[in-house]
């Protein structure tokens, strides 16, 4: 589903985020990015979600050449992706229910299908009390599940969530992690950052550490059985 | 066809939306932009009216003939005769030496005319030409003056293409003035949207990391950068009107001191939907180079 291969990325000033990266994610995983901040883990997920281009090397997301996406195939390429941003990206001008209802809007789905899947999704995260409400008035939990229900309403195949269980206490951050855990279950790719190891240690998977833009090695954690894999590339 | 409607229907809303949001705002921009048309379109109806008027004048243009002093009537209806078969001319009306002085006695100059030991005047021809152009004139009076029993041809076509000249003036002063504050117009909109967009940067930007479209984002700019133009288009005729309403009074009474009716005629329906289309389509482009700037500068990938 993703290749990631030799990627180095950039910015300008010269600071480099991503050094020769190599992986692959098949479809369906559940992925963790490990790493202090600063590692690269945020700057690989934008790389995925095409909203960055790699400076050297291929990001290739189902089967799309990230780096040679024209400006008008983007905003296609992003549908097919759900983003959970660290800083939520919520509006606060309108309702909970009509931030969830934006990517719906934006793919041109609207009426009774829309507010059907909306309230679906708003359910799945246990805010569909609170539709009439605005962001503002929800708690910094709540509001980072508003974002994953606006990640998840247009059903994506993939899902990329920064630090979604940053700045949340542990009840939450299991919450969410619960939930996370169910749309895995159900078949989609979920790739998570993140620097709390006990969330790993507890939920397992496969998790992939970054030091300074570089890949350090990959772990997968399965009923307390350890595999540690060397750095292949 | 039912999305596209639907998403029509959003962004005429969320256009809506921002009228209400800031409506003082709003309501000084539809001023200013009825300003901008209202000067070009006064200006033209001005000039319109002028033209009217002077139209009233214009179909009299004539050439007044004297012909040589010496001349028998007989003489002068025959020269007469001959010249109503040109081909530009259309009507010679002959007024005789014995009728100008009547008619000089008759209009209230009976004291100067009886001093006189005889009469002065000419035998007179007022001829009509077919095409009333200046031009027109010109060459029938050229061809007048080398006639031998013509005294004197006056032609009095210079006021006329002044006129004309003038109107000329008129009309590129109006075109003129129409581009710059047309200009204004695209300037005018282009800041208030860029205001409005200062405001929304969040969630374009937002929409744009979610899988909007440049023209998703735009299109309700472009509503609103549009619907301000129509209204601002129907504000300016508005006090265009108004401002007819104003002097209508006074230029009757100028017309009547003359003698005459005069109504002023305002804009058309064709003029307005001109001026509509005018003011709307390009507060629709001022929109359009003002996000197109934003989303330039939101997307960096």
């Amino acid at each position: 589903m993703i290749e990631i291969s030799e990627v180095t990325k950039r910015y300008p000033g010269g600071h480099e985020a991503l050094t020769n990266l190599s992986l692959n994610i098949e479809q369906g995983e559940l992925v963790f990015l490990t790493g202090h901040s600063g590692a690269g883990k945020s700057t690989l997920l934008k790389l995925i979600a095409a909203i960055e281009r790699p400076t050297n090397g291929h990001v290739i997301v189902r089967g799309q050449n990230v780096g040679r996406l024209k400006r008008a195939a983007l905003p296609f390429f992003r549908r097919n992706i759900g983003m959970i941003f660290q800083d939520h990206k919520l509006l606060y001008d309108r309702t909970v229910f009509d931030n969830v209802l934006l990517p719906l809007q934006i793919q041109g789905l609207t009426g009774s299908d829309a507010a059907k899947r909306v309230r679906a999704a708003l359910d799945k995260v246990g805010l569909l009390s609170k539709e009439r409400g605005r962001p503002i008035t929800l708690s910094g939990g709540e509001q980072q599940r508003l974002c994953i229900a606006r990640a998840i309403v247009s059903r994506p195949a993939l899902v990329l969530a920064d630090e979604p269980t940053a700045n949340l206490d542990d009840a939450y951050a299991r919450d969410i992690m619960d939930m996370f855990r169910a749309f895995n279950e159900v078949g989609v790719t979920l790739i998570i950052s993140t620097h709390d190891h006990d969330l790993i240690r507890r939920y397992g998977g496969r998790s992939i550490q970054l030091a300074y833009g570089k890949y350090v090695g990959e772990q997968v954690d399965k009923h307390g059985y350890n595999q540690v894999k060397d750095h292949v590339a | 066809m039912k999305a596209w409607l639907t998403h029509h229907l959003h962004s005429f809303k969320a256009a809506f939306e921002q009228f209400r949001v800031s409506p003082l705002a709003t309501l000084f921009t539809l001023l200013v932009i009825g300003v901008a048309v209202a000067l070009p379109a006064g200006l033209y109806v001005l000039l319109n009216n002028l033209d009217r008027a002077a139209g009233g004048i214009t179909p009299q243009a004539e050439i007044t003939v004297f012909l040589k002093t010496g001349m028998s009537e007989p003489q002068a209806r025959a020269l007469v005769n001959a010249l109503k078969k040109e081909a530009d001319i259309a009507d010679i009306r002959f007024v005789s030496r014995t009728e100008g002085i009547s008619k000089l006695e008759a209009s209230g100059l009976a004291d100067i005319t009886a001093g006189l030991p005889e009469n002065p005047l000419p035998h007179t021809l007022i001829i009509k030409p077919k095409e009333k152009t200046p031009a027109a004139l010109e060459s029938i009076a050229v061809r007048l003056k080398k006639n031998a029993d013509i005294e004197r041809v006056l032609l009095d076509t210079e006021w006329i293409k002044r006129l004309a000249a003038l109107m000329r003036l008129g009309h590129d002063l109006v075109f003129m003035l129409a581009a710059m504050l047309g200009l204004a117009l695209v300037a005018i909109t282009a800041n208030t949207i860029r205001l409005q967009i200062y405001a929304q940067q969040d969630a374009i930007e937002v929409a744009r990391l979610i899988g909007a479209t440049d023209r998703f984002i735009r299109r309700p700019f472009l509503y609103f950068g549009g619907i301000q133009g129509f209204i601002g288009g129907l504000a300016g005729w508005g006090m265009v009107m108004i401002g007819l309403l104003l002097i209508e009074s006074s230029v009757s009474h100028v017309a009547k001191t003359y003698g005459v009716t005069f109504d002023l005629s305002g804009l058309g329906l064709l003029e307005l939907s001109v001026m509509l289309a005018f003011s709307t389509s390009l507060g629709w482009l001022g929109a359009y180079f003002s996000v197109g700037q934003t989303l330039r500068k939101v997307e960096t990938f």
